[in-house]
């Protein structure tokens, strides 16, 4: 008698995507997998960051999809057009229709400049720049270039967005590459957020909020950006607030693929809803259950960062699960949110964040408790050089799934725990 | 924890005074935390504050001002001129519910 293999389905073949193909070869030889994804360009998206001051170069950031995916994977190019949840398959916006037992949705998250009144203007990718793509990271590198001094303002649109710690990497690397140019003295360095501070959680954006205070970036916070008017050069808030910029570099809205709304598995920014500690289907309201849907890295609502880290560790606990699933056990294996940022601060330095759903980024050192090397939330040059030696990492270990070495769940050893922080309860009520 | 005397009773609050348990909460009481932060309800504030609390009860966490803004159907503009400033926070401090989380 003959079985046929279970298919296992991947849609993007980005981060996630790759990582999950190559892993389930490993442990699952027998599988049938295919992975579909619009296009074979797979973009280092952390080098997008550092394009605009000539930090990494285009050729870094940009390889081939394939040359990382297993050959025993079967890859659709394709552009996704819905799951039929029901009937178990995918139909692809040509008209092929792919088969599934198992799925991953990997489509990761983009931005949307489109959802925002007045950005995509005249301006767009001239005075109005983002570094979320590698086009408008290219423009950003040649209008910073051009730039003589004048209001430069970072913007964030609205959470959650991915990498969110890298608009205020971009402000710092800013600041030094101004002083580099001899322009920092002529630039008014702003940085305008939805948040009430730096950075979402209290330790971390206490910190960060130090090192901005530092190099003397205003920062406009509580800014719900309505429109931004190209004609005026500014930002308009809900409030009525207005910024002034001569060179806007914002952080458009982030949405998942819009396959995931059509096929009613998202949420109002069209990510997958999904259990933050196995990353399985939840369906919301009355939508029926697909315990054979998942959805990892950027796609997925989890609580957490959207960032490469956190696609490593949830994947890495999705494979131990789907290996119990495939011997019909329970699965026992639960993601903690686990996410591992560096931040590059500028002068050659970079702080390490380290947290998970429950704990917040805390001082300390990592990965060994009380040396480190790597010192958390404190800046130094060995983190920057880790940062930059990471982008080895992901071509050469990360991508082909060879181990790194690091635990998915986070640890408490060597960090710093703080008590709850100062009342702020006047903010509110301030007017 | 702190607590908090408001209307005769003794309620726990985090440090920005959030109500720390949502079922200590009524509408007479969403009365009063809303004038405490200088709102005066109207049946128009109500619609997006008993949002508010039913989403809560069905997903476990207070939705942003996106969701309230598309699950309503109020515009996010109608949201700031009802709670000024910072709705999403004002609405959920007026609802006795934790602020939505800016997910990290
Ligand atoms: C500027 C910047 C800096 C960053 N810095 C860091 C950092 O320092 N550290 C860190 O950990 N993370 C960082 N990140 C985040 C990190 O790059 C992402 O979190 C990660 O790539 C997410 O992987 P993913 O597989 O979920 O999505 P992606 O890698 O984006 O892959 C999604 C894939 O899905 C495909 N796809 C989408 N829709 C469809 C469709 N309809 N049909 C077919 N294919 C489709 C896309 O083509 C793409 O290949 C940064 C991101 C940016 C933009």
């Amino acid at each position: 008698m003959t079985t046929t293999p279970p298919r296992l389905l991947v849609l993007g073949g980005g981060t996630a995507g790759t990582m999950v193909a190559n892993k389930v070869h490993k442990v699952l030889p027998d599988w049938d997998v295919t992975l579909v994804d619009r296009d074979d360009v797979h973009d280092y998206q952390p080098g997008y960051l550092f394009m605009p001051f000539g930090m990494n170069t285009p050729e870094q950031v940009r390889r081939s999809k394939r040359r990382f995916i297993d050959p025993a994977t079967r890859i659709v190019t394709g552009e996704v057009d819905r799951v039929d949840a029901d009937g178990r398959r995918v139909v692809l916006e040509d008209g092929t229709v792919l088969d599934y037992d198992h799925l991953v949705i990997a489509s990761g998250t983009t931005p949307r400049p489109d959802q925002t009144p007045g950005m995509l203007g005249e301006g767009w990718h001239k005075s109005v720049n983002e570094f979320y793509t590698f086009e408008g990271s290219l423009a950003l590198r040649d209008n910073l270039a051009a730039f003589e001094g004048g209001r430069l303002v970072v913007h964030i649109t609205e959470l959650p967005f991915k990498c969110p710690v890298a608009p205020l990497e971009f402000t710092f690397l800013a600041d030094d590459w101004l002083r580099q140019h001899g322009l920092r003295e002529r630039t008014e360095l702003v940085f305008v957020t939805p948040l009430d501070g730096a950075f979402t959680k209290p330790v971390a954006s206490r910190e960060l909020g130090h090192a901005l205070e530092e190099r003397h970036v205003t920062v406009e916070t509580d800014f719900m950006v309505e429109s931004v008017d190209q004609e005026a050069k500014v930002l308009r808030s809900y409030d009525e607030r207005e910024v002034p910029y001569d060179l806007l570099v914002t952080v458009p809205l982030n949405m998942g693929a819009d396959f995931v709304e059509r096929s009613g598995l998202g949420d109002e920014l069209n990510y997958v809803t999904v259990d933050k500690h196995t990353m399985q289907y939840l369906p919301q309201g009355d939508r029926p259950a697909h315990p054979e849907i998942f959805a990892l890295g950027d796609a997925a609502n989890l609580p957490t960062s959207k960032a490469g880290s956190v696609a490593h560790f949830s994947v890495e606990v999705f494979i131990d699960n789907l290996v119990q699933l495939a011997h019909g056990r329970p699965m026992t294996h639960s993601f903690d949110g686990h996410a591992n940022c560096f931040v590059e601060s500028g002068h050659g330095k970079a702080l390490l964040l380290d947290f998970n759903y429950e704990t917040e980024p805390l001082t300390g050192t990592f990965p060994v408790p009380g040396v480190g090397p790597l010192r958390l939330l404190k800046e130094s040059r060995f983190n920057h050089l880790s940062k930059l030696a990471f982008r080895h990492i992901y071509w050469n270990a990360l991508l082909p799934g060879r181990p790194l070495g690091l635990k998915p769940q986070m640890s408490m050893a060597g960090k710093h725990p703080e008590g709850p922080p100062a009342a702020m309860s006047a903010s509110m009520r301030e007017e | 924890m702190p607590t908090t005397t408001i209307s005769g009773r003794t309620l726990e609050v985090n440090e920005e005074g959030f109500l720390v348990h949502p079922d200590d909460w009524t509408e007479d009481l969403g009365v009063e935390l809303a004038r405490l932060i200088g709102i005066e309800m109207t049946e128009a504030h109500w619609v997006p504050i008993r949002f508010l609390r039913t989403d809560h009860a069905a997903m476990g966490e207070t939705p942003t001002l996106r969701r309230v803004s598309t699950q309503t159907g109020i515009d996010v503009k109608t949201l700031f001129g009802l709670f000024p400033k910072k709705p999403a926070k004002k609405m959920a401090y007026v609802a006795g519910l934790p602020k939505p989380k800016g997910c990290v």
